[in-house]
């Protein structure tokens, strides 16, 4: 067990291309951190500079104590699952799970006690002599989970380790690897591409955009405080509505919607609402033209139109709605601001009157 | 229900549609197959006749009694003078041959593979085209020079004479390369963490991965050792040392000498003994030598 230091860790791949602008953070002991991100990010190539399968261009990697920079991947104390798994094919279960250990020159009777705790705890044990082959995906998971357990290392590297399984399987196996890493302790790196996964499994979420850190954070700070519109947008199902809206002399106004902000800004911004914080109300102030409903068994979404711009509303099951216009307000505590071009946060000329926010908690 | 059962109980033989086209097919693969057994069959029945017979009306249409007689003397007797080269000696020197050939080839081309695949060699593309055009130069291309050195070498009349000079392989690094290449790039960073240095990966993994190729490679370079003649007829002169490749064209050069009539029928016998290890070899091997080249179990 470790804690894991980057600092300023950047990568140049030969070809020109800067997969990752330099990148600090710290990950605690223990601490279960997800990197999410689109397509193309960049996090797989940074989980690999923390594996060592790829040679860091600048900046130091600590994990525990030492810089590992130029430490082979077999000396970095880690194990790693991959997307594909990358099982051994022609060798058994067992094999696969034990060859790390062999490898290091185990004595053959820990590591047979060793193969059997992994095997017990992963619901392996009947499947010790079968090959890969003749496993179903998520079998096939486990046994790539059970290849990195065995060896106790300080870090897990997890690489979308779920992407090749089917949704159910995925929201299982998603619970297993959250409970087995809180069983056992061991700082934990997983990289995904879905932010139900992200927000579900984080303690602390690292949302990457073209390379680039765009927020480091509790699924909740994250969910609920997003540093840019880019966050605001990837994190969440359904995503934050996005919305123009105008600042004037201390009052925010977008549709019907008038809200007095202790700010000076003054022009153009946007604003982020949260679908669950939009409430149906026949008195509100926003005229919302719901042209999509979609049945979600527990909730429903609806899609539509308020002054010309989209938005989605997150309802409960029992409310009742129809297509056609519909008048809702808003919870104003959650909404967000941000800079109408770069799509940064805008904090500090944004903070609510919060004894007036109480007051007309519905606007 | 009823009915379903019923039906599932008598179930109908369909019967098989006459085709002139399936006729037509058939006559001319039976023909062909026909006509490449041909050759083999005048090998029998020229083994199994009096040489003196065989010399008189040439191949015949009935099968004579000698065949067991000519066998024994295929295997156990010397041809030449220095009484070396019975069939069995000339046996085990083809095989010496075949599998230290196609052993050799799979040994190096598997090792060359492996270096331009997995390893950031500078002119790893490069050192793998030359390695292939070396194809368009076979063994007769540069058969003086490489002979020269072999003599020079001292290594005429041995096996090393007769494997070594032949054993590098373009064909094998490229089918090892092509292979190595569609080998997940996962594998081998699974094994780096796993703590498997480049000869562990590569014994540990590379190799048993590579079994269904391995044993295509074996089969065709078994066949294209086994049946060497060209070489082992320069570097060997001491009868000892010759294959049977060579040793059945030694028996019928007899012929131009004059005197005596050559031995048709126990060189006949040789060339069968000649043509069977790879034909079992291809038998035995067939489902994996297909397997090899199509696909692969990964
Ligand atoms: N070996 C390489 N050489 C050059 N560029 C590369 C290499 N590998 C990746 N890249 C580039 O680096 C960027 C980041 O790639 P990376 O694989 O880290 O993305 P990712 O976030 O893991 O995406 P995905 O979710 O699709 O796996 C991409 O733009 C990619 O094109
Ligand atoms: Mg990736």
């Amino acid at each position: 067990m470790a804690q894991v230091t980057l600092d300023s860790v950047r990568k140049i791949y030969p070809n020109g291309v800067e997969a990752v602008t330099p990148a600090s953070f710290q990950i605690k002991d223990g601490e279960f951190v997800v990197l999410v991100g689109p397509s193309g990010c960049g996090k797989s190539t940074l989980l690999r500079m923390i594996a060592g399968l790829e040679d860091i261009t600048e900046g130091a990697l600590c994990i525990g104590e030492n810089v590992v920079n130029t430490l082979d991947p077999a000396d970095r104390d880690i194990a790693m699952v991959f997307q594909n798994y990358a099982l051994y094919p022609h060798m058994t279960v067992r094999k696969n799970i034990a060859y790390g250990l062999k490898n290091r020159k185990t004595p053959k009777d820990v590591i047979a006690q060793k193969v059997d705790e992994a095997a017990k705890m992963l619901n392996l044990t009947d499947y010790l002599d079968r090959k890969p082959a003749q496993l179903s995906g998520g079998q096939r998971q486990r046994v790539a989970m059970g290849r990195a357990i065995v060896r106790d290392p300080a870090l897990f590297l997890f690489d979308e380790p779920l992407s090749n399984l089917d949704a159910k399987l995925r929201n299982q196996m998603r619970i297993e690897i959250k409970a087995l890493q809180r069983r056992l302790g061991v700082t934990s790196i997983y990289v995904t591409h879905d932010q139900v996964e992200a927000m579900t499994m984080a303690d602390r979420i690292i949302v990457l955009n073209g390379g680039r850190i765009e927020q480091i954070g509790t699924p909740s700070e994250i969910y609920h405080n997003p540093a840019s519109t880019f966050v605001a947008s990837f994190m969440g199902a359904p995503p934050m509505n996005l919305v123009a809206a105008e600042m004037q002399d201390g009052r925010l106004s977008f549709a019907g919607l008038e809200l007095p902000l202790a700010s000076s800004l003054r022009g153009p911004v946007t604003l982020g609402l949260r679908p669950e914080d939009l409430i149906i109300d026949s008195h509100g102030p926003l005229a919302m033209e719901v042209e999509l409903i979609e049945e979600l068994g527990a909730h429903r979404l609806l899609h539509g139109q308020v002054d010309g711009q989209r938005l989605t509303v997150h309802l409960a099951k029992e409310e009742q709605v129809a297509l056609g216009p519909l008048r809702l307000s808003c919870r104003v505590q959650n909404l967000c601001l941000f800079h109408p071009e770069t799509g940064a946060r805008m904090e500090g000329g944004f903070a609510f009157n919060l004894a007036q926010t109480r007051q007309e908690e519905r606007v | 229900m009823a009915d379903i059962s019923l039906s599932a109980a008598t179930p109908v033989v369909p019967r098989r549609r006459f085709r002139w086209s399936t006729v037509v097919d058939h006559a001319i693969l039976i023909t062909g197959a026909l006509i490449m057994f041909l050759p083999l069959l005048i090998l029998v029945q020229t083994a199994s006749t009096p040489d003196v017979e065989t010399m008189k009306y040439g191949p015949g249409l009935y099968f004579g009694d000698q065949l067991d007689d000519n066998f024994r003397k295929a295997l156990f007797e010397a041809s030449g003078f220095s009484g070396e080269n019975t069939g069995l000696a000339m046996f085990k020197n083809s095989m010496i041959l075949g599998l230290g050939f196609a052993f050799g080839k799979i040994i190096i081309g598997m090792m060359a593979a492996y270096a331009i695949v997995y390893f950031r060699l500078r002119f790893a593309t490069f050192a793998f085209w030359l390695i292939f055009t070396t194809l368009l130069l076979p063994l007769e291309v540069r058969i003086l020079p490489s002979y020269e050195i072999t003599q020079k070498l001292g290594l005429l009349n041995s096996y090393t004479g007769l494997i070594v000079p032949l054993i590098a392989s373009a064909t094998a690094t490229f089918f090892f390369r092509q292979f190595f290449r569609s080998v997940p790039e996962e594998l081998v960073e699974a094994a780096r963490i796993d703590g498997a240095g480049p000869v562990k990966f590569f014994i540990d993994i590379l190799v048993p991965l590579s079994q269904t190729m391995i044993a295509a490679m074996f089969i065709i370079m078994f066949v294209y050792g086994w049946n060497q003649y060209l070489w082992p007829t320069m570097v060997t002169t001491e009868e000892g040392m010759y294959t049977l490749v060579r040793g059945i064209k030694q028996i019928v050069q007899v012929l131009q000498g004059g005197n005596e009539i050559p031995e048709y029928g126990r060189a006949n016998v040789l060339a069968i003994i000649a043509v069977l290890p790879p034909v079992a070899i291809v038998i035995f091997f067939q489902s994996w030598f297909v397997k090899g080249l199509t696909e692969s179990d990964k």
